[in-house]
């Protein structure tokens, strides 16, 4: 088995066993607190120029699977487990966890002290690291480690968007006999969703929620997306600091009040940025499937999918153009914003989940009896 | 929506005695329900019938009442007490089935007491099977095909359409008691047959067989709000078709894709809220069907249960306690989480390592009994382990056990066996996979025998390649990066030792010396995101310490681990109380345990909680640690004391009796001189370590003899030997002995009544804090045996020696706290039995009895303090004995109905698994209380059936005439039936079960006979008599089997018919104590 080495920025230093692709890669080091789904993160897009610790120790035990994934390819930069499993158990599983990562060039350090790692992340913030299982240079791995680019100000979301606009038109499916999958008849709704980053299952749910959806790139001007006729707009999640996506920002800006809107995670910062509020970086962000979010129309709360590292400051919201309508109950931040009079809302957490509760899957519902209000 | 206001005082209902099924899983969860709702300042009404619990201790509720959990008595205590409402989810099935009986009796509409927690509705959706099936084929969630029956042509019908094999449960039982698998007709008759009978409305579900698919729980929680969390999910590493309870399990799970995670989560609240469960928690099992994920729903439990007290530890999120705040009106964001204190309540905790829970049976005390697994649970008790993987945790767990060093023979391991070992589930099938593995079984040969998930086999394949390629090594070879791959997968220093043929400390001095200690982690309830405030800690060989220990003065207690029969929830009682009072004494308190049901084992309990196994490793490790200045080990039973002589040698500060001392009274051959020199008699007696020397000790004792292996409790192996091929039997086939555990052999004194003591001692003072009279003669196990406070048959004389002898060996032994010892008396003679230097099973009975808290006190006195410093608490007195202000009796319960074929005599090997406690103005009253306690009720009308051995004819005619003269009729066997008639008693004779029909055993199941006295000579019981007792045993009629019992029993009747239904509370018990405390 070949080793592997972890370096950071800060001189900490991890060794373990290689996985995956015997290659090294660099990336801010954050950390998941989900105990499944580790294939979803893999491939969600916003993790593009991350490196990703899991906490959860048991990793690669159900495999990967054709379904799950949440875009074409995984976009993680490197893994860091405690205890990678080599073996396969589970009926939907095409492929080992291992040979998938393996196939997009990831490396994998296993066997490492996943908590030490964390608890480090917690109390210094999130860094930037190298994984490498070519190189035991350790001075060598930190040099580099203090040589990328930091995640702050960076414009991911256009590198890891579509060139061209498409159409999608594949729903949910259950992943097995007994799940039942709530359909609408057909697509009643032309949605015209903004790649920032996208998951698939904001496409699959739109569509199961009876949206025909374009997808466009993270540049497409609002002329060109009024041009499409849509009856509502998305603005999808995406990786990166929101403040550099000024471009964005302001062809939001411009569509607001032209059809209904909804924005996840990137897509929240970019409406809370053309809403005229400021974002800010979080410690070590939010990533994981436990989060509490206060819901305050209904009073009620839900468990929710987390992945950002960003988050919109609510000072800089005015209370004259947007109210807050979700809060996270762990540290306040905000989670939900809805424009005081344009059908827009947008939230910083991830109702599609994927991985994740289903406890906000009401908001696409919300999307469509919004567009269903607009279009009467 | 905060706290309600309208509620102020609330009544709860434990679960009453230790059952198999039914454990101190609900003490804790009592315990902690009593604690939330007084802090919030409510008031707290308890009834529980069991007095080694923590929750009956006065100062948990406001009203302490250990009374008979049945509606007569619930009724009489809520028209004293007049609760507002009843929480009904935290005392298990019996305190759910009670809520239920006394809201059908219309006592809580009649005293406006409002149900909270769980309402009548949402328990019988739950409950009654074929609701729940409605009420889930409503939500779309599927169940098995099913059908409920009420008669044996149902069953055969239903077998007809869907086939073998088939799955039955009988409807309202506990811990699926009567259930079975149905493999073909043959098993449908006598499964069937004995389920309807079980069932107390006649009713048996069968069920379309999911065998040996993926069975998975959630831990579920709602508030009134309808914010639902998961806090935890537990996959089966055994499949489907042994009971959860008896099977091995993991959280989380471990083999489900986040798609098939969230199924079912989406199923687990879909239930919960289509049952409306309002408030609290509730657990919701699946079965996955591993080639297609086809998913099932097997069953709900809408109240805490033992898998959500193991949830609560496997996560650090507390059930039971978030629970009872939920139903007085908070919401899950109201409440905060303990353990990171900045975060809610309203959230599902995330783990950063794995936990494993593997059942404890006994079958070995059940001779003849079915071993193998099904869906009828048969464990008495449970181990917990953490480990940073699967491997780790595994193998912790199965150190946790304590199976390694037994008294008895066991059957090696057969090659030839393993294909039908690995089949049929039964409590061997883990070792046999482990021998599998280590004859060079593949992963793939396991699983097509056993269907267990192939990620946990390869784990456990894994883990056994490593032991063997430490072969390889040796203790001067083994590398640093060697060793710390080993430690971190879970082998312990003894495996190690045992490859090496070294000691355990020499791997261990090995293994500091490569650097490689133990570190300890958190458990955090969210996988180190937030900061932790709890010191509940694990260990680990990961490369960071999170223990900072303080610098406080501190003491570590050694817990008893899993429950066994003979070492159960009484210790735990006393490893609690000593952490509190530790704290009061202002010590650090720091509690070492490995039983997930115990409240020993929540984080609340002490300062700081380690969940490890109770090993010298494991100990040394936290000892190193922490450095406390000193160590318990007289609280937790034998677990610890078998630590203590290698934990002193290594350095470590034991505090109280010696363990030398401790030692010397296990010793025959030292304990006997001491006696002789304190000229204190004891039965005659010998040591034997071969069977020659056996036979030669026994017959120059006399028989019969008492034959038993040394260092164990609960009587396990004991024998009584009337004969020298018996002894020659049990020396060759039951017991392990050598040259340092001898087999004790005693003369065996027949008919003598037995005494236990309970005693303090601060070195020169000693206080006899209870001196209980059995009720039963000596030679049935004193755990066996019902026993009353005040004694009421023993003379002044004698108690006078009683209490003398006591102390007198308390000073010779130099006792630093508490003392047991065990007296017989026979014709006149007090002869010391036993002494055990160390809290016994009777201290919370005594502690209850009295209003003394003994372990409070023991500890002090551990501390360096005196008697005469407890004086206020103890009576005022420091010598003598205490007082007891009513009579109590303390009856044990049996877990016969679960062991089909099984005799149910009692004899020197303990069986029972629990205990209750009566309370009355006179012994008869008390009697008949623990009696109705312990499931065995006496008849208040009604046919008395009498057939006893010659010896006992003389004074069976003086009890049957009491019954006579009470009102009862009377019916005896042949034999006892002359004798009665020739007395001039009214008596009908019945037919031995050889003799003709109807015979004594028709009788009993047609219901014509309430109550049964039935002894033996006590050479061996025949089969005749067994069945007797058997159907007495399955059809619920009280079955006596000594003498002294039977005479109990009349004065139990006679108090039915003379004395109201009434109760007291403890606090009203012991006012005048109280107010001085």
């Amino acid at each position: 088995m070949n080793p592997a080495i972890l370096a950071l920025e800060d001189g900490t230093v991890f060794e373990g066993r290689a996985f995956g692709a015997l290659t090294e890669r660099s990336g801010e080091v954050v950390f998941n607190t989900s105990l499944t789904g580790y294939q979803e993160i893999f491939t969600d897009p916003s993790y593009a120029g991350q490196i990703v610790v899991l906490t959860y120790p048991q990793i690669g035990n159900y495999g990967a699977n054709d379904e799950d994934m949440e875009s074409a390819r995984p976009f993680i930069e490197g893994l860091a487990v405690r205890d990678f499993s080599p073996m396969v158990s589970n009926w939907r599983s095409d492929q080992a966890a291992d040979a998938f990562l393996k196939l997009h060039n990831i490396p994998i350090i296993d066997s490492i002290d996943t908590r030490k790692l964390v608890r480090h992340l917690r109390t210094r913030g999130v860094m930037r690291g190298v994984l490498s299982s070519i190189s035991t240079d350790v001075k060598g791995l930190i040099d580099k480690a203090r040589n990328i680019p930091s995640m702050a100000g960076l414009d991911l979301a256009t590198r890891v968007s579509t060139a061209v606009s498409y159409p999608w038109t594949s729903g949910v499916e259950p992943c097995s006999p007994s799940e039942r999958v709530r359909a609408a008849s057909g697509p009643a709704y032309h949605v015209v969703a903004y790649d920032f980053g996208i998951k698939r299952n904001i496409l699959r749910r739109l569509v199961t929620s009876g949206c025909q959806v374009t997808v466009v790139p993270s540049g497409a001007k609002a002329e060109d997306v009024l041009g499409l006729r849509p009856d509502g707009i998305f603005l999808s999640n995406g990786p990166g600091d929101p403040e550099p996506l000024e471009a964005q920002a302001a062809e939001v800006q411009k569509l607001i009040g032209k059809a209904p809107m909804f924005g996840i995670c990137l897509g929240h910062q970019i409406l809370g940025l053309a809403m005229g509020g400021r974002t800010y970086k979080l410690k070590f962000g939010h990533r994981g499937g436990n989060h509490p979010v206060l819901n305050k129309r209904t009073n009620k709360v839900e468990i929710t999918a987390q992945n950002h590292g960003f988050a919109v400051d609510p000072d800089s919201i005015s209370d004259a153009v947007a109210e807050i309508t979700h809060v996270n109950l762990n540290d306040q931040t905000v989670e939900g914003l809805r424009h005081k009079s344009e059908p827009v809302f947008c939230v910083q957490y991830h109702p599609e989940a994927a991985p994740g509760p289903h406890d906000s899957l009401y908001l696409f519902d919300d999307f469509i009896r919004l567009m269903q209000e607009h279009k009467k | 929506m905060p706290r309600r206001t309208d509620i102020h005082r609330i009544l709860i209902i434990g679960s009453g005695p230790i059952i198999i099924g039914q454990a101190c899983e609900f003490d804790y969860s009592g315990t902690q329900a009593c604690k939330a709702l007084k802090a919030d300042g409510f008031e707290v009404v308890l009834v529980n019938s069991n007095p080694a619990t923590i929750m009956t201790d006065p100062e948990l509720a406001d009203r302490t009442y250990v009374e008979p959990l049945s509606v007569p008595y619930l009724t009489e205590i809520i028209k004293k007490e007049r609760p507002d409402a009843l929480l009904s989810t935290v005392g298990g099935q019996t305190g759910l089935n009670l809520s239920v009986a006394l809201a059908e009796a219309g006592v809580l509409d009649e005293y406006g007491v409002e149900l909270i927690g769980a309402k009548i509705d949402s328990i019988k959706k739950a409950e009654d099977r074929l609701l729940f099936k409605d009420a889930m084929r409503k939500i779309g969630l599927a169940t098995p095909t099913s059908q409920l029956v009420t008669d044996m042509k149902g069953g055969y019908d239903f077998a007809e359409r869907v086939g073998y094999p088939l799955i039955l449960r009988p409807s309202f039982t506990m811990g699926g008691t009567g259930g079975g698998i149905a493999y073909n007709a043959e098993d449908l008759d006598t499964i069937l047959t004995r389920g309807l009978d079980l069932s107390p409305v006649g009713e048996v579900l069968i069920e379309e067989s999911v065998l040996g698919w993926k069975e998975y729980e959630m831990e579920v929680m709602r508030d009134l709000a309808d914010n639902c969390i998961i806090v935890c999910s537990i996959e089966n590493f055994d499949p489907m078709g042994v009971h959860t309870g008896d099977s091995i399990t993991v959280a989380p799970a471990q083999t489900l894709s986040d798609r098939e995670y969230q199924m079912m989560r989406d199923g687990s609240l879909a239930c919960l809220r289509e049952i409306g469960v309002d408030t609290g928690g509730s657990n919701v099992q699946f079965a996955i069907n591993p080639k297609d994920g086809r998913m099932v729903v097997v069953e709900m439990n809408p109240r805490v249960s033992r898998s959500s007290a193991l949830a609560s530890k496997a996560t650090g999120f507390p059930i039971a306690k978030i629970a009872a705040k939920l139903a007085v009106g908070y919401r899950l964001d109201e409440i905060r989480n303990d353990i990171t204190r900045v975060t809610p309540a309203c959230f599902e905790p995330t783990i950063d390592y794995v936990v494993t829970k593997i059942p404890r049976w006994q079958f070995e005390k059940f001779p003849g009994s079915d071993p193998v697994l099904g869906t009828q649970m048969k464990s008495v008790g449970e181990v917990m382990s953490i480990g940073r993987t699967f491997k780790q945790s595994l193998a912790k767990a199965i150190r946790s056990l304590e199976t390694g060093k037994s008294a008895t023979k066991e059957e090696p391991l057969d090659e030839s066996l393993i294909p039908a070992k690995l089949i049929t589930p039964t409590a061997e099938r883990l070792n046999y996979i482990l021998f599998a593995f280590d004859l060079g079984w593949s992963v793939d040969q396991v699983f097509e025998l056993t269907n267990i998930d192939p990620w946990f086999l390869l784990q456990v394949k894994e883990s056994v390649d490593l032991n063997k390629s430490l072969a390889a090594e040796s203790l001067e070879t083994i590398s640093a990066a060697t060793m710390r791959h080993a430690k971190r997968n879970g082998v312990s220093d003894t495996a190690m030792g045992r490859v090496w043929n070294v000691d355990s400390l020499a791997v261990r001095a090995k293994r500091k010396e490569l650097g490689v200690t133990a570190v300890f982690n958190r458990v955090d309830t969210c996988a180190a995101e937030f900061e932790s405030f709890t010191p509940y800690l694990y260990s680990s060989y990961e490369s960071e310490c999170e223990a900072e220990p303080s610098d406080r003065k501190k003491v570590m207690i050694l817990g008893a681990g899993p429950n066994r029969i003979g070492q159960g929830i009484e210790f735990d009682y006393c490893c609690c109380h000593a952490s509190f009072a530790l704290q009061e004494f202002d010590h650090e308190s720091i509690m070492v345990n490995c039983n997930p049901e115990t409240v020993s084992t929540d984080y609340d309990t002490s300062d700081r909680l380690y969940f490890e196994p109770l090993t010298l490793e494991e100990v040394l490790n936290i000892y190193d640690t922490e450095k406390p200045v000193g160590v318990i080990v007289q609280f937790g039973g034998q677990t610890p004391l078998n630590l203590a002589l290698p934990l002193q040698r290594a350095g470590v500060p034991i505090i109280g009796t010696d363990p030398k001392n401790i030692d010397l009274a296990e010793d025959r051959k030292l304990f006997g001189k001491l006696l002789e020199e304190l000229e204190i008699p004891c039965p005659p007696n010998g040591t034997a370590t071969s069977v020659e020397e056996a036979c030669e000790v026994a017959g120059r004792l006399g028989y019969p003899v008492l034959v038993r292996p040394s260092y164990v409790l609960g009587g396990r192996a004991m024998t009584i030997a009337y004969d020298e091929d018996t002894v020659r039997r049990y020396m060759r086939e039951a017991v392990v002995f050598s040259q340092d555990r001898p087999v004790l052999i005693d003369r065996f004194l027949e008919d003598a009544v037995e005494v236990d003591v309970d005693c303090l001692s601060d070195g020169e003072n000693v206080l006899i804090a209870g001196i209980m009279e059995h009720i039963e003669e000596a030679g049935i196990h004193s755990g066996d045996s019902s026993c009353v406070l005040p004694p009421f048959g023993i003379g002044a004389l004698e108690l006078q020696t009683i209490q003398d002898y006591s102390v007198r060996m308390a000073r010779a032994l130099h006792v630093i706290g508490l003392m047991n010892v065990q007296f017989a008396i026979k014709e006149g003679k007090v002869y010391v039995i036993e002494v055990n230097p160390r809290a016994s099973r009777t201290v919370p009975f005594v502690a209850k009895a009295t209003g003394v808290p003994l372990p409070k006190i023991a500890v002090g006195l551990m501390l360096g303090k005196k008697l005469t410093d407890f004086a206020h608490m103890m009576q005022g007195k420091t010598s003598g004995v205490l007082d007891v202000p009513q009579f109590f009796v303390k009856s044990p319960v049996f877990p016969f109905n679960k062991f089909h074929g099984v005799d149910p005599v009692l004899g020197p090997e303990m069986r029972s698994t629990g205990e209750v406690m009566g309370v009355g103005e006179n012994f008869g009253e008390a009697f008949a209380k623990a009696q109705l306690s312990a499931g065995s009720p006496l008849p208040a009308d009604g046919t008395v059936f009498i057939s006893v051995s010659d010896r006992h004819k003389s004074e069976a005619v003086e009890v049957a005439r009491r019954f006579a003269d009470l009102g009862y009729q009377l019916a005896a066997t042949r034999g006892t039936a002359s004798l009665l008639k020739a007395a001039g008693l009214e008596c009908v004779t019945v037919f031995k079960v050889n003799e003709g029909r109807p015979n004594a055993v028709d009788l009993l199941k047609a219901g014509k006979l309430k109550l049964a006295i039935y002894t033996t000579n006590g050479v061996h019981s025949f089969s005749d008599e067994k069945a007797i007792r058997r159907a007495a045993i399955q059809y619920r009629v009280p079955c006596i089997t000594t003498m002294s019992a039977a005479r109990a029993a009349v004065q139990a009747a006679a108090s039915r018919r003379r004395d109201p239904i009434r109760v007291w509370s403890l606090q009203q018990i012991h006012k005048g104590i109280a107010a001085t405390r």
